[in-house]
């Protein structure tokens, strides 16, 4: 029986306080004082000519830099600055003062930036949240969707690790209360994550009205909104819990298929009801922070992403839980398979990464195409190469042979570059929408790293100290315990 | 029969199960007889393993024919559509191979697994024999619908050591 000693409390429980604390310490930063990559345009979402604002950026930074006393003017409305925009305050530079700077970048293109006016920086620990909630979201969610699937596929071999599926998919309703707290404090304007929800956005009369985004008001408004988020939390949680109530139950009963064909039928529910909730949550909370664009694979795309970073937690899990001799009738065998998700995941996940790019790239529509300028062509290039190929060139170069998927030293190696990979990968597809080029690793990104781990590892190992790790009375007990291949 | 030009005779175990083969199997390596060959009419899970043989060198052979497809696939893109004659496709830049990559992609990738899986298969084919026109090589057809054989060259013993495996039939050769 695990023990969750009192070592791994004091971990847990003071890795989510450090990162409370450091949680605190990022919301109350001046992000905007030190926001020096604001000059550089905000992040493209509409027109094209903000494509050209991108692109310009770089000739455009060296011209300002020379003008050192317009350039304190310029940088004051970084966020928004236009090509256009740009060049004409340089040439009033001597007068150029906050007005007349904003009215020219309003005139300049009649293109939208990222927040009409505000400053995007703000957004940042918001935005640094959401990415760990989305990121520890799916550890939670892929593990119950794979705890979902064994049983609905009738799996033999992991049912020695159910145990350990269900504690951590127990996980999964906690970011989902993280994100609705982030929902509240953006309904009350507090931060403008998502932008559509910012004021006057969907009013006519209003100078923030983007008729684009008030066309989509019929899905996109704060009420449906955290209704759908509700509706997550309810079905995604509720599945986690009566799984493992049953799975539970059915150590009490005697042996035979008591529970066996009740789990079917509501793991294959569940699945039904995540083909659905998993492509509109995706849309919801990552897709929507960027409001104007819009991608059929995105739901797909994050599913494969938290899905492959949901296998490289349980592979990670379970060979510590061996290596402490606490699963004594799981062999290599079953480390191999956990292994063989965690490779084949990756490359889905590239697949679709690079489904989704290749069409926007080839077609080459404005509307489309301004998703990946500050991705490929700003700033975030290099994070975004370097994500690519932690998600892809390295866990295949490194798990690829099948003798390095048993090997607890390889699938260490992999699964560290797959975690930080997943986690850039998932802070790449919300900072540029929510921040702009203000984007940075501080206080807030790490307190929420912390603060979910602590959380994470709190919640798994007390769910797996709870009862012991073996099944008693699955009726594939016997057929998991011979696996091999 | 291609074991026909051994001297010692050969001893054929039949079974009827795939779990009493495998520790049949275990039990007679254990007993000290080596094992020439087994026939199963479906891959068994292990036996390999508890047969001793060596590891397979195909997954090596693999990865060396999906480098020689992405090498193939990469000189036939580069050469049809950058080098010998620039297409112009969609306004793509055609200048040079790397900033048209991305277009390739689902070229490299299909030519890398069409390579390995087809030179994989041909090299299974040629190390095993199984050219078109081969003999069968099982001894007893029925191998190939319900029955696993051990078969194994006869010595001092064996026989007892068959019988106590499980083995539904034993004839010698």
């Amino acid at each position: 029986m695990f023990v969750f000693t009192s070592k791994m409390k004091l971990l847990a429980g003071s890795l989510t306080l450090v990162g409370l604390v450091f949680l605190l310490i990022g919301f109350n930063t001046d992000y905007s004082s030190h926001a020096d990559s604001g000059d550089h345009g905000a992040v493209a979402q509409g027109h094209a000519e903000e494509a050209h604002a991108v692109e310009a950026h770089a000739d455009e930074a060296h011209a300002v830099e020379a003008h050192a006393a317009e350039a304190h003017a310029t940088e004051t409305h970084a966020a928004e600055a236009h090509a256009t925009e740009a060049h004409a305050a340089e040439a009033h530079a001597a007068e150029a003062h906050a007005d007349e700077a904003h009215a020219t970048e309003v005139h300049a293109a009649e293109a939208h930036a990222s927040d009409h006016g505000h400053d995007l920086s703000a957004n940042r620990p918001w935005a640094a949240f959401l990415v760990n909630s989305i990121f520890f979201l799916g550890i939670g969610i892929g593990t119950l969707f794979f705890l979902a699937i064994q049983y609905a596929a009738q799996v033999g071999w992991s049912v020695g690790l159910l145990r350990v599926f269900e504690a951590v998919s127990m996980f999964v309703g906690i970011p989902i209360l993280g994100i609705l707290f982030l929902i509240a404090t953006g309904g009350m304007h507090m931060h403008h994550l998502w932008h559509w929800m910012a004021e006057g956005i969907m009013d006519p009369a209003s100078p923030n009205y983007d008729s684009l985004i008030a066309g989509k008001e019929a899905y996109l408004n704060v009420p449906f909104f955290a209704l759908r988020t509700l509706a997550y939390l309810v079905i995604w949680a509720g599945a986690a819990y009566l799984l493992r109530r049953n799975s539970l139950r059915e150590d009490a009963l005697p042996q035979g298929q008591n529970m066996f064909f009740t789990q079917r039928k509501l793991a294959a529910t569940f699945i039904v009801l995540y083909a659905v909730t998993s492509s509109t949550s995706a849309w919801d909370w990552v897709m929507s922070v960027d409001p104007h664009w819009f991608s059929t694979l995105f739901g797909w795309y994050t599913f494969a992403g938290m899905f492959v970073t949901a296998m490289t937690v349980l592979n990670l899990l379970v060979m510590y839980l061996r290596l402490n001799n606490h699963l004594p009738w799981i062999n290599e065998n079953h480390q191999h398979d956990l292994s063989k998700f965690m490779f084949a995941f990756s490359v889905f996940w590239t697949y679709l990464w690079f489904s989704q790019y290749m069409l926007i790239w080839y077609s080459n529509i404005p509307e489309e195409v301004t998703y990946y300028l500050p991705r490929f062509k700003g700033e975030y290039k290099p994070l975004f190469v370097a994500m690519v190929a932690m998600n892809f060139l390295l866990p295949i170069l490194v798990l690829m042979s099948r003798d390095a998927k048993r090997i607890f030293g390889f699938i260490g190696l992999a699964s560290v570059f797959v975690l930080a990979g997943h986690w850039i990968d998932h802070y790449i597809m919300i900072m540029p929408g929510a921040v702009g080029y203000s984007f940075g690793f501080g206080f807030a990104e790490l307190g929420g790293i912390l603060f979910y781990s602590g959380l994470f590892l709190w919640v798994t190992l007390s769910q797996l100290a709870k009862v012991p790790l073996r099944l008693k009375n699955h009726p594939m007990l016997t057929e998991s315990e011979r696996f091999q291949q | 029969m291609a074991h026909s030009t051994e001297s010692v005779p050969l001893v054929r175990a039949m079974y009827h199960d795939d779990d009493v083969l495998i520790s049949a199997v275990k039990q007679i390596r254990a007993a000290g007889f080596k094992i020439s060959e087994v026939y199963t009419p479906f891959p068994v899970h292990g036996l390999d393993k508890a047969m001793g043989l060596k590891e397979s060198r195909i997954a090596l052979a693999a990865f060396m024919y999906g480098v020689i497809g992405l090498t193939v696939a990469v000189t036939l893109t580069w050469y049809m559509m950058v080098s010998d004659w620039p297409q112009n496709i969609g306004g793509k830049p055609n200048i040079n191979w790397a900033m048209n990559m991305p277009a390739f992609v689902p070229i490299l990738f299909e030519m890398t697994v069409f390579f390995a899986a087809h030179l994989m298969v041909w090299t299974y084919l040629v190390i095993n024999g199984l050219y078109p026109g081969a003999d069968a090589k099982n001894p007893d057809p029925r191998t190939t619908d319900d029955y696993f054989m051990v078969e194994l060259p006869a010595a001092k013993g064996l026989i007892e050591t068959l019988q106590k495996s499980g083995a539904v039939e034993i004839a010698e050769a």
